[in-house]
């Protein structure tokens, strides 16, 4: 190989490795970049937050569909809490309000500020799940071996469509102290 | 097989070249030399093959009946993680990348590869990430157990090993960076001068593709990976619903590596079928220029395609929508591959050589693969597929009797002017058939299985279930039991093989089809030392 090529073929050499560095940064690039264009318009976004309230509207109550809604609670790994729904499921008429209340135990003696992330299943269906209030709308802090009940209330818009018979909604906590401390 | 010191052009003023190998074992140690870099690569991939499929052969040995039999549902679910990644990052793509070294610098007239030092690097930065990797195997907590594509929450849980899974997939994709920097800068500053870059052959134009793919994804795999071992360790929330991020956003960021990262196992396949099929179809490539096109268009659709791996997420409909049509427009190149490989064998005097056998079965095979990936890119209809095993049977379509055929091939193909001695063609013969027919036996069941419900990564199943995982078992295990004999082909062929004189044109005029033909059998150690005048071209 004569020097010519070898300084050419080291000069080429770097600049792809400075490519496959910027790449590297464009992985991480991807986290804001997928905030962003989840926002966008056009991309219509079936999944609302569902950890905002939505103000109580008064809808009309649709007597003839049956709506079954399933509450599920789990913990995160290493969540050293109890965590329980009043009830495993409720029939509800689309349009019609219910409170539900939740309880959890903090099983340590130390405070712990942890989270209630929902999931909806069939997913879809959370865009018609409208909560006024909830325990999952901010970080709930427990004193130690504190019991909370906490409600949630809220109502099947009547526009669900009539395909969907059962709404599973499941939370699960999070111990969030350490991040929550840090911040 | 290049233990050869044979005599070679000598050139003064080009020192590093003026010897032949060193002597004893430290040579494969420190070997600059791309056709001993090249040997390491193969013979490391064939290794990896017999490992990863020691796994296939428990997993399918468990499947062999419902109920448990063998190993508990966690090793079994590491096997399934550990089988893939061995199979893809230790077994396909080093073959490819030997193979690149092998060829590609006899291919283009080129005296070696562009920078060989940093190629013995990346040969033994591969050793030690799958190294690594296997030594997680014994850690507390069992190996990584939450499938190859590492989704978190899952794979947080993994013990032990989740630190040392994430450097392995680090160090082989810095190895993989290091190999493709390596082959483009080859391909791009070390041709003969007589050759322009339409000229090239296929196997060149398609790994200069994969090159560039390789440099563009691999950095972002390690991102994600990366990601991953902070939330675990440095309480970052990249994916961590509690911690306001969302464990989707990883499947993302997998998914815009993991679509090109399987045409980058799928491109130098096309690249070899492209190759082997005129020499035994005695006629040049049909429609080379679209042949290079397809491929770039292929590797282009591969960065927008990537959520068609999740479309049961919860995406929006006009995602769907989106990645469905998009996903359907790779029809369209591929499309045009596969017809011309079909012309090119259109009136030709065809002969049917192993290599040639294992190709033809690649075309109609690969095709099949395709096919199923056509059905399972209709986004309402992937909800019923999605996670079964008619995804298995997919991908395995599309990588064993493809990608792993188009490798036996290449090994038939190239083992004589490698080694300078002829392999023993009824044992090949043998081989291609007890291979074909077992694949079959082995994934089109699974089809079947799928479209029925059964979930893959999972280690018992529903009785119903019970006929088509025993065919499929016995197909697996008449499959590995016949790569012995690839095997035993392998070390005969270094060995001396039938004792049959090879020319160095090896097939019926094959120095009309590449550049490779015109050097000795066995090739020395130094070749090209000054470029070719005169291009062979394969095409019209």
């Amino acid at each position: 190989m004569n020097d010519d090529v070898s300084v050419k073929n080291k000069k080429l050499g770097q600049k792809l490795a400075i490519a496959a560095i910027a790449m590297f940064g464009f992985g991480y690039a991807l986290v804001p970049l997928y905030d962003v264009l989840c926002e966008w318009k056009w991309i219509e976004r079936d999944r609302p937050d569902a950890i905002k309230a939505i103000p109580e509207t008064a809808y009309t109550v649709d007597v003839n569909r049956n709506v079954n809604v399933e509450f599920m609670t789990s913990l995160n790994e290493n969540t050293p809490m109890v965590f329980s729904s009043e009830m495993p499921q409720l029939q509800v008429h689309p349009g019609e309000y219910h409170t539900v209340n939740f309880y959890a135990e903090n099983k340590t003696n130390k405070t712990m500020i942890a989270r209630a992330i929902p999931s909806f299943s069939p997913a879809l269906t959370s865009t018609y799940f409208e909560k006024v209030e909830c325990f999952c709308f901010s970080e709930q802090t427990f004193a130690p071996h504190e019991k909370k009940t906490m409600p949630m209330r809220f109502v099947v818009n009547p526009a669900l469509p009539t395909d969907y018979k059962t709404i599973t909604l499941s939370y699960t906590f999070f111990d969030n102290t350490e991040t929550a401390v840090k911040k | 097989m290049s233990a050869v010191t044979a005599e070679h052009e000598h050139d003064d003023h080009h020192d590093d070249h003026a010897h032949g190998p060193e002597k004893g074992w430290l040579r494969w140690i420190v070997t600059t030399n791309h056709k001993d870099i090249g040997t390491l690569y193969l013979l490391f991939a064939l290794a990896m093959f017999f490992v990863g499929g020691t796994m296939a052969m428990i997993i399918r040995a468990e499947l062999f009946e419902p109920g448990m039999q063998f190993v508990d549902p966690k090793f079994f679910n590491s096997m399934t993680t550990m089988h893939a990644l061995v199979m893809v990052f230790g077994a396909v793509m080093p073959a490819f990348v030997g193979l690149a070294n092998w060829m590609i610098p006899m291919m283009i007239g080129a005296p070696d590869m562009a920078l060989p030092r940093m190629n013995n690097m990346s040969f033994w930065l591969l050793v030690s990430g799958v190294l690594l990797l296997a030594s997680t195997l014994f850690m507390e907590g069992g190996a990584p157990a939450g499938g190859w594509t590492l989704y978190p929450p899952l794979v947080l849980q993994t013990g032990k090993a989740l630190p040392f899974a994430i450097f392995s997939v680090h160090l082989l994709g810095i190895s993989s960076i290091l190999g493709a920097i390596n082959i483009v800068a080859t391909i791009l500053n070390m041709r003969a001068p007589a050759m322009p870059l339409m000229k090239m052959p296929m196997f060149v134009w398609t790994w200069l593709i994969t090159g560039f793919l390789l440099i563009a994804i691999m950095p972002v795999f390690a991102g994600a990976v990366t990601m991953l071992l902070t939330d675990k360790f440095f309480h970052t929330s990249f994916f961590d619903a509690a911690g306001g991020g969302d464990p989707v956003l990883y499947q993302h960021i997998f998914w815009f590596f993991g679509h090109p990262e399987v045409y980058v196992m799928i491109l130098p396949t096309f690249g070899v079928a492209s190759t082997i099929i005129p020499v035994f179809a005695r006629k040049p490539l049909f429609g080379y220029s679209s042949m290079v096109y397809a491929t770039a268009s292929i590797a282009f659709l591969s960065f927008i395609v990537w959520a068609h791996h999740m479309f049961t997420v919860g995406m929006p409909i006009s995602g769907e929508l989106y990645f469905m049509y998009a996903t359907m427009l790779i029809a369209i190149p591929t499309g045009v591959k596969v017809f011309n490989w079909t012309a090119t064998m259109w009136k030709g005097a065809m002969t049917f050589e192993t290599p040639m056998l294992f190709s033809i079965a690649f075309v109609v095979l690969f095709t099949l693969g395709g096919f199923t990936g056509l059905m399972m890119s209709i986004a309402p209809v992937d909800f019923q597929y999605h996670d079964t095993y008619f995804i298995v049977a997919h991908f395995h379509y599309t990588l064993v009797p493809a990608s792993v055929f188009i490798l036996m091939a290449a090994g038939y193909f190239w083992l004589p002017k490698w080694t300078g001695h002829m392999y023993n063609e009824k044992i090949g013969q043998l081989h291609f058939w007890l291979s074909t027919i077992s694949v079959n036996i082995l994934f089109f069941p699974q089809h079947f299985l799928g479209l029925a419900g059964m979930p893959r990564r999972i280690p018992d199943y529903a009785i119903q279930f019970a006929d088509w995982n025993m065919i499929s078992s016995i197909g697996g295990f008449i499959f590995g039991a016949s790569q012995l004999l690839f095997l035993w082909i392998v070390i005969d062929t270094i060995k001396g093989g039938t004792g049959e004189k090879v020319t160095d044109e090896v097939w019926e005029d094959a120095h009309k089809h590449g550049l490779e033909w015109t050097l000795p059998s066995p090739v020395p150690y130094h070749t090209f030392s000054t470029p070719p005048t005169v291009i062979p071209c394969d095409h019209n």
